[in-house]
């Protein structure tokens, strides 16, 4: 193994160190243990710094260390069976090991004073070391198995860190949520981890992708190629929240805000969008169609139930699964790179928005304890208001990241978006499906509104309540200095020189789409081909996506600021309608009227079963046993023992008679000896 | 004046034991049942005696009875002292009231 490898290695392995650490030792160093937790992932940062700056003008494509786990000794169709697994790293990963580690490293550092006094403080750091740990597994792993295993502790750990205050009933609740509605997911991406080990006999990318370039295909069948690559990408429809299995994620708010950071913009959701990533060589025409529709309806529904959410964790939610919409979408259409840039842009901000969220909520929270004001939602965007002046950084910061998210030009997310945006265009022009880049702009439009609601309400005008205005105060520097370096990672300049495309920046450079290795007939346009059509798309993507975000942010102006839209005069008139978005689209009626409901009602008809067929069964056995039994019984108590009592009272009867014989007198016995005698005598003579 | 015969002596013997005999089955006195026994051995005693005048047996027939009287002797000795530990014991030497064997 190289010196990289060894230290990429040590990358995975520090937060889980830090885990093991927390978690035996921290109940005694309660105090030290978000310090230790926060400086091992100081140490994984800069490892992991060193790796991206080490690999990208590294000429090796990939670093690769790949072992024989097991080796079953037997083959199937001439090809040795055995399960090889390791680590890689290629420029993908050593991006992500960046994203990974540094927003995971501010949170830990967000959480020194957002966590502090908190009644697990030293299980919150232990999990989140545990949750980086998963995260960078499954970003380091050069195969399916141990990506699958990652892909549970991810699961598990966000179940661990969504749950983090149990004692409300609905954290536990939304824990369970986020635990079970991805194991739905799951479920596909096992189904298609067995379909591509069945075909190819091993689980590595390498192995498989090529395999399928050398015309070894699943059953012979290209629909079952596409079918292998859509049931791999259920797995990331669970943990990227794509609809239909997106209603997890708005639940998954009851963990701590900074845990909503990490969760929600670099780990978890990131982790199904790495997965479409690292399968997209192998995916058909057919499937990125799927996979692009949709991200395209996630992205959608999302951005309409964002407009009429007041929870300003809601609305950070429902944007981060939109956003995810959008960079499924983008890979979906062929732009590759686009979606991860996204992903990577979009790391960076939304951690930032969650954060700067987070410290407007510890405000809020402080304010409202002052004031002795226990029923107030520190959450909600209504009761809060006028909040620039008190708290100038977490303003100016969040402004950058809202501007970010919301595409306008200079920002990381105005390059990232566009790129995905030029790629629908000219995914339409291949394909004819214009419906996506429509549904696209329209969020863009859509993201912009419903941002800048949020930052008018909470940020300009007046405080609600000018009592509580008074305690209002700016977080405490540590909180405040993740939110800085996130700003600053949201400028263009950190990606590319150029303000407007990024094309030629350093991450398209080095982030390139792999080979497609799907056969010719089945395979989507060429990525050549579909590079030139996105330049030439590139101008009017960007004009038009700037107009939209700025109309939306006018229209959000002109509503919420200038107030000349009233926005309850809208919602009055198109009440069926934003009823209909505040409720979320009624998915989460819908799924407990269905999918939850027929579950209990599994479950009931399974318990009823249960009671009565299975347990009449047995009892029936049991009755049945215990009627032989009394049988047996009666026929041992009567029949034997009355044999052998009858043998007994026998012999005592005969006793009984013959003891008259015995008198004890010598005399007698002599007259019965002299009569034997005299009967022998008469007998023999 | 007829002869005196073997037969004769045999009658008599016959006749004494039965009435040997019949003292040990009936009398209840411990000390008559043992009277009886001395009338059964004496009938065996005219026995030998008889067939050792009769039957060329000679001293031996003579020897036997003198060896029986020393044995009845000696029995009637320890059956005495037996006698007389019932006595001690039971306070009784009715032969009906020692039943112990039928326990």
């Amino acid at each position: 193994m190289t010196t990289e490898l060894t230290i990429a290695l040590a990358i995975l392995l520090l937060p889980l160190v830090s885990f093991i650490l927390l978690i035996f030792t921290g109940k005694r160093y309660n105090e030290k243990s978000g310090l230790v937790g926060t400086a091992f992932l100081g140490a994984d940062l800069l490892l992991s710094l060193y790796i991206l700056f080490a690999k990208i003008p590294s000429e090796a494509k990939v670093w690769d260390f790949t072992f024989t786990w097991i080796d079953f000794h037997s083959f199937v169709n001439n090809v040795p069976l055995k399960l090889d697994i390791g680590i890689m790293v290629d420029n993908l990963t050593a991006v992500m090991l960046v994203v990974v580690t540094l927003i995971s490293f501010l949170v830990h550092l967000f959480s020194l004073a957002y966590m502090k006094g908190d009644i697990r403080y030293s299980r919150y750091y232990a999990n989140l070391g545990l949750f980086t740990f998963s995260m960078l597994g499954i970003v380091i792993t050069n195969n399916y198995l141990l990506m699958y295993v990652f892909w549970e502790l991810v699961g598990l750990s966000s179940y661990l860190l969504i749950g983090h205050w149990y004692e409300k009933k609905s954290a536990s609740d939304a824990a369970k949520k986020a635990f079970l509605v991805n194991r739905v997911g799951d479920l596909g991406f096992f189904i298609g981890i067995m379909i591509v080990w069945m075909q190819f006999s091993t689980l590595t990318f390498d192995g498989i992708f090529s395999s399928i370039q050398n015309g070894n295909i699943p059953f012979n069948s290209n629909t079952w190629l596409t079918a292998a690559g859509l049931l791999i990408f259920c797995g990331a429809v669970g943990k990227s929240a794509q609809f239909p299995l997106h209603v997890w994620l708005p639940d998954a708010m009851e963990g701590p805000t900074p845990v909503s950071a990490l969760i929600h913009a670099a780990t978890m959701v990131a982790a199904g969008v790495y997965l479409v990533a690292r399968t997209f060589p192998m995916l058909t025409a057919d499937a990125l169609l799927y996979i692009a529709y949709i991200g395209a309806i996630t992205a959608f529904i999302a951005a309409t139930i964002a407009i009429a959410q007041n929870d300003i964790k809601k609305i950070l939610a429902y944007s981060t699964i939109s956003q995810l919409g959008y960079m499924v979408m983008g890979l979906g259409v062929g732009a590759y790179t686009a979606g991860v840039f996204h992903l990577v842009t979009h790391a960076a901000f939304k951690a930032g928005l969650f954060l700067a969220s987070g410290s407007v909520i510890h405000a809020m929270h402080h304010a409202l304890h002052q004031v002795n004001d226990h029923h107030t939602d520190a959450q909600d965007i209504r009761s809060m208001g006028g909040l620039k002046n008190k708290m100038p950084v977490t303003f100016w910061t969040m402004m950058i990241f809202t501007l970010a998210i919301s595409g306008v030009p200079l920002t990381s997310g105005f390059l990232s978006k566009d790129e995905i945006l030029a790629g629908t265009l000219a995914f339409s022009k291949f394909s004819g499906h214009t419906i996506i880049p429509i549904i696209g702009f329209l969020v863009a439009g859509l993201t912009a509104f419903y941002m800048f609601r949020m930052m008018i309400v909470v940020f300009f005008g007046d405080h609600v309540d000018r009592n509580r205005a008074d305690h209002l105060h700016e977080s405490p520097r540590v909180m405040t200095v993740p939110l800085i370096i996130l700003a600053a990672l949201s400028f263009f300049a950190f990606y590319s020189f150029n303000p407007i495309s990024a094309s030629h920046g350093w991450f398209f450079e080095n982030v390139t789409t792999p080979t497609v290795v799907v056969p010719e007939s089945v395979s989507a346009t060429s990525t050549e081909e579909f590079v030139e059509e996105v330049h030439h798309q590139h101008t009017l993507a960007m004009i038009l996506s700037v107009s939209v975000a700025g109309l939306g942010i006018l229209i959000a102006f002109a509503t919420y600021y200038w107030k000349k839209i009233s926005a309850d005069a809208v919602a009055d008139a198109l009440k069926p309608l934003y009823n209909f978005f505040s409720r979320k689209w009624y998915f989460d009626e819908l799924y407990d009227a269905t999918v939850v409901a027929a579950t209990i009602g599994v479950a009931r008809l399974l318990a009823w079963f249960d009671s009565v067929i299975i347990d009449g069964i047995v009892n029936g056995a049991a009755s049945v046993t215990r009627l032989g039994s009394v049988i047996s019984g009666k026929f041992d108590s009567i029949v034997v023992d009355g044999m052998v009592n009858f043998t007994a009272y026998s012999a005592g009867f005969f006793g009984m008679l013959l003891r008259t014989i015995q008198t004890g007198k010598l005399q007698t016995y002599i007259v019965f000896a002299l009569i034997g005698l005299m009967v022998l005598l008469a007998l023999y003579i | 004046m007829t002869t005196i015969t073997l037969t004769h002596f045999l009658f008599i013997s016959a006749i004494l034991f039965s009435l040997g005999v019949y003292a040990v089955i009936t009398r209840r006195n411990a000390i008559m049942v043992l009277m009886g026994i001395e009338l059964i051995l004496n009938s065996a005693n005219i026995n030998f005696l008889a067939f050792s005048r009769y039957s060329g047996l000679n001293i031996e027939g003579q020897m036997a009875a003198i060896f029986v009287i020393i044995l009845a002797a000696a029995e009637a000795a320890i059956a005495l002292a037996i006698v007389l530990n019932i006595y001690k014991r039971f306070n009784t030497v009715n032969v009906d009231e020692i039943s112990l064997l039928k326990d």
